[in-house]
């Protein structure tokens, strides 16, 4: 029997040493350790971890020793005696005060990083994130520049269930945004968190920066990255449904980049001025506004507007849908209290919250014939809202 | 029998049953018999691991390549959530109240727990509860999907099924405080003269302590729980800023329970381990006063580190370092346990039977979790590490290779008394082998994906984690497919096998293994006899 406790024991290191010494292997592969990343803070909390890991390793590896031993020393096949003793103060004193001076050695280095992390002072410019279920919204408050940011289309179609497309074809799947975050690198760049809905976690690890964003609070981060490239991050934390695919991604530039891409971005917004303005045909409401619907609101009410019964109302054949256009305008805008349904008024331009209200009218089979022009959004928004819903057949109807 | 009935003719019929347990399953609804509400529970618990574990089954199966294969991300939250309220609160805390039920008044000398009826109703207030909880997913709003620390707003979003939630956890948590009373009742009123607080054996001393961190944190979850149920159905705002309240608030008063909570998990099975590690090394405790003195520092240091669970929630920078140093306060004692049972395998005889070998492979796995754990202390390196697969595979080794090992090694070391019939120890370490290695295949790699950047509760990643998850998934099926063992192996010991002796282990020590195997219905009517040499632990 003995014999074969040692072959028993020989094979389980073996099976226990193989992993790690594949793992040696991986050691700086991407897929197995935290990133060093680009920030001096994320240098110094991978410097941290590994001197953590690198203790324990030593503390597990003295502990593991001693016990190994003695189950190889002192077993009863051996002809061992049991000795008598069960206790000793010397011992005990020893082993309490030593691991607290460990600790104090492991504290000091750690309370330092710290009280860098928290310290969110001189910050060169502030970027408010907003989490939604599920994208995120960046504020450039002192630019003036404002988007949403949320899963690569592409991938969100590829990761429905059963879609046939094969998801390794994409190098960055889950991880790539449609609009990223673009800052620039060498500046103090305090982030501010706040939530719309639920709780999420705005986290680049790249960054070594993870900040709850709380509905009704503000939380501070900073960041001051030292080299251009791409960040990937990910929602911390659990939001709901769809929490494992709203992805993070930082696009660090140099300062006249940035520069320019504020620009741009500035051009951006005066061109869907102008978008809303202009007079749409149906069919380029309709399509425009699939492409919104896609994106925003099939993954509660489903691609092919059929929702989950119990969960989330089905938009094919709804009352809200197919009757009164008022209702359905206000329901979109103002969302449902206590519920996912959350109000896409600021969310979405007017151009796409015309074409997602003409889209959901005239598809899943609801044939309503409706269609509305983004200038007719934006007249809700500024105010001219009761005289327009006064007569909504005039308004709303015919159009086209 | 026949002695103790003379000595307790309380003026009844003298039937031959008169002390036997009652016929047919009226038996199990009625009792209040230590050892058959302990039996149910140890069954009850049984069933609860594998319903929990298919759940487990279900989340590694859809994990185990990138794309969403087998279930939609909604049922995939109600999975990761349910599995962990079906573990904590159906699996490790009833299997442990009903290893208390069966040893506790047999390792002091006692003849039952101190309040029997209430003991009847700890046990079968549980089916309901969890018939009620488990319910939830046959509902039309489905089962709960915020994750088991229920945080709100998140969970406020869960349909009408939300309400049978906070009621199945009102119920379990009603059960677990009636246990815990009996348990402090039965130790403080039940030991026989001579059976001092220091003779008695660690698991029931860590007994003692957890049902005080029970008594003292259940209602704190109840409270919680409560104010989630009115902020959702009668309209007040505890947890939302709208109303003047705060979601992180309930993170603080959840956690003030949840910390506590995961030593009530433990505590019972270093009590376990520190009875098996002398049996099988022939040698007695250790330390067994830094032992009781560890356990209670363990406990009274639960209650002051609950936010290092929040790190990310924007707590203020003196919040921060007090949570850290706490935190990392607490490897001192756990330290001090882990040493007390190397130096109780030092120097003794030992030998390695399924139980001693579950017990090593408890402090083996069991203190990797607790090295990880260290390194989650760290503040700036938790803000990396939080809500990772790093958490997950910390949390996973103490609790799988910890707290389940426990009690796997506590029924192969009990199951001969309960029985009086030795298990088949070939099968018994083949179990225990095939589970270690797929054990270790299932939550190592879970470390690495973490680091590499992968949140816990997603149910679909890029492929960049594809390797490490499907082994992690491979080790998930052979670890859950290998317990149908251990079911296989307890039903063979049941109908019969070697039979045992009294003491069953060559090593063992205290009352327990004083009384025949299998132990009869009634045990110590009589107090037995306990002066300063008796061995008692």
């Amino acid at each position: 029997m003995t014999s074969g406790v040692y072959r028993w024991m020989l094979f389980v290191v073996f099976a226990l040493a193989l992993p790690s010494v594949s793992w040696a292997g991986y050691w700086g592969a991407e897929n197995t350790n935290m990133p060093v990343g680009v920030t001096e803070i994320s240098g110094e909390v991978h410097a941290l971890h590994m001197r953590m890991f690198w203790w324990c390793v030593a503390i597990g590896a003295a502990v593991f020793a001693v016990m190994i031993y003695s189950m190889f020393k002192h077993r009863k096949s051996k002809g061992a005696v049991a000795a008598d003793f069960h206790e000793s103060t010397t011992v005990e004193v020893l082993w309490t005060i030593v691991p607290l001076v460990i600790l104090v050695v492991m504290a000091i280095p750690a309370a330092k990083v710290l009280i860098k992390m928290e310290d969110f002072s001189d910050s060169d410019m502030s970027v408010k994130v907003t989490a939604y279920q599920w994208r995120w919204q960046y504020e450039y408050l002192d630019e003036g520049v404002s988007f949403y940011s949320q899963l690569n289309p592409a991938h969100n179609a590829a990761r429905q269930a059963n879609s046939d497309i094969d998801t390794e074809q994409f190098e960055h799947y889950l991880k790539d945004v449609d609009n990223p975050l673009v800052l620039p690198v060498g500046k103090k760049i305090r982030f501010l968190h706040t939530a719309a809905d639920v709780i999420h976690s705005w986290w680049v690890p790249d960054l070594a920066v993870k900040k709850d964003a709380i509905p009704g609070f503000i939380n501070e981060n900073w960041a001051k990255i030292n080299e251009p490239g791409i960040y990937r991050g990910k929602c911390a934390e659990l939001c709901g449904r769809d929490h494992g695919f709203m992805p993070i991604v930082v696009k660090a530039v140099t300062q006249e980049e940035f520069d320019t891409w504020v620009s741009e971005q500035k051009m951006k917004t005066a061109a869907a001025d102008m978008d809303a303005i202009r007079q749409w045909s149906k069919q380029e409401l309709v399509a425009s506004g699939e492409r919104v619907y896609q994106a925003n609101c099939a993954s509660c009410h489903q691609k092919e507007g059929q929702g989950i019964p119990g969960m989330f109302p089905a938009i094919a054949g709804s009352d809200i849908a197919t009757g009164d256009i008022d209702t359905h305008i206000t329901t979109v805008m103002n969302g449902v209290n206590d519920t996912p349904m959350q109000a896409f008024a600021s969310r979405l331009s007017d151009a796409d919250l015309a074409a997602v209200i003409t889209y959901q009218r005239n598809a899943f089979g609801n044939a309503t014939g409706d269609s509305l022009q983004p200038s007719q959004m934006r007249s809700l928004r500024h105010g001219m809202r009761q005289s327009a819903l006064d007569t909504p057949e005039n308004n709303f109807k015919g159009v086209n | 029998m026949s002695s103790s009935d003379h000595a307790h003719d309380h003026g009844h019929d003298d039937h031959d049953h008169h002390h036997g347990p009652a016929k047919g399953m009226m038996r199990w609804i009625t009792t209040t018999n230590h050892k058959d509400i302990g039996t149910l529970y140890l069954w009850f618990s049984l069933i609860m691991f594998f319903i929990g574990g298919g759940m487990a089954l279900i989340i590694r199966a859809e994990l185990g390549s990138p794309g969403l294969q087998f279930v939609d991300p909604m049922f995939f939250n109600s999975m990761t959530t349910m599995h962990a309220i079906v573990m904590i609160f159906g699996v490790v805390m009833p299997a442990f109240v009903g290893l208390a039920n069966w040893m506790i008044p047999m390792m002091i000398g006692a003849p039952d727990m101190a309040l029997p009826r209430l003991n009847n109703w700890s046990f079968w207030i549980m089916p309901f509860a969890f018939t009620i909880m488990l319910s939830t997913l046959f509902m039309d709003s489905g089962g709960p999907a915020g994750g088991w620390t229920l945080y709100p707003p998140l969970v406020l979003q869960m349909g009408d099924s939300f309400a049978f939630v906070i009621f199945a956890i009102h119920f379990m948590g009603i059960s677990s405080v009636m246990g815990s009373i009996n348990i402090v009742a039965t130790i403080f009123n039940m030991r026989p003269p001579g059976m001092t607080m220091m003779k008695m054996p660690m698991f029931v001393w860590t007994w003692l302590i957890t049902a005080y961190l029970l008594i003292a944190t259940i209602p704190v979850f109840a409270g919680a729980v409560t104010m989630l149920l009115t902020d959702r159905f009668f309209g007040t705002s505890f947890f939302s800023a709208a109303g003047g309240g705060d979601p992180v608030m309930f993170q603080h008063i959840f956690w003030f329970f949840g910390h506590p909570e995961v030593y009530i998990l433990i505590l019972p099975a270093f009590g376990i381990v520190s009875s098996i590690i002398p049996t099988f090394a022939r040698k007695p405790l250790f330390g067994y006063d830094s032992m009781v003195y560890a356990t209670a520092s363990i406990a009274f240091l639960s209650f002051i580190v609950w936010a290092h669970h929040m790190f990310t929630t924007g707590m203020p920078l003196a919040g921060e370092l007090f949570f850290m140093f706490s935190t990392m306060m607490i490897s001192v004692p756990t330290g001090v346990k882990v040493f007390n049972w190397v130096a109780t395998m030092w120097r003794g005889s030992m030998t390695f039977e399924t139980p001693m070998l579950f017990a090593i492979g408890f402090v083996i796995m069991f203190t990797i979790g607790g090295l990880s754990g260290l390194m989650l202390a760290i503040t700036p390196a938790d803000i990396q590490y939080h809500d990772t697969y790093f958490v997950v595979a910390h949390f996973h080794y103490v609790l799988v290779p910890g707290a389940i090992y426990s009690l796997m090694a506590a029924t192969y070391y009990w199951i001969p008394k309960w029985t009086g019939n030795m298990y088949d120890e070939k099968l018994g370490k083949l179990h225990f082998w095939i589970s270690t290695i797929f054990v270790n295949v299932l939550f190592f790699p879970m470390h690495f994906v973490g680091l590499a950047g992968m949140p816990r509760r997603i149910p679909d990643y890029n492929h960049i984690f594809a390797d490490w998850n499907f082994i992690a998934t491979v080790g998930a099926f052979g670890f859950g497919f290998s317990q149908l063992l251990f079911v296989y192996i307890i039903m063979k010991c049941i109908k019969g096998g070697k039979e045992a002796t009294s003491e069953v282990w060559e090593g063992a020590r205290g009352l327990e293994w004083t009384v025949p195997s299998p132990a009869p219905y009634h045990t110590f009517e009589q107090a037995p006899a306990i002066d300063a040499n008796t061995v008692t632990r």
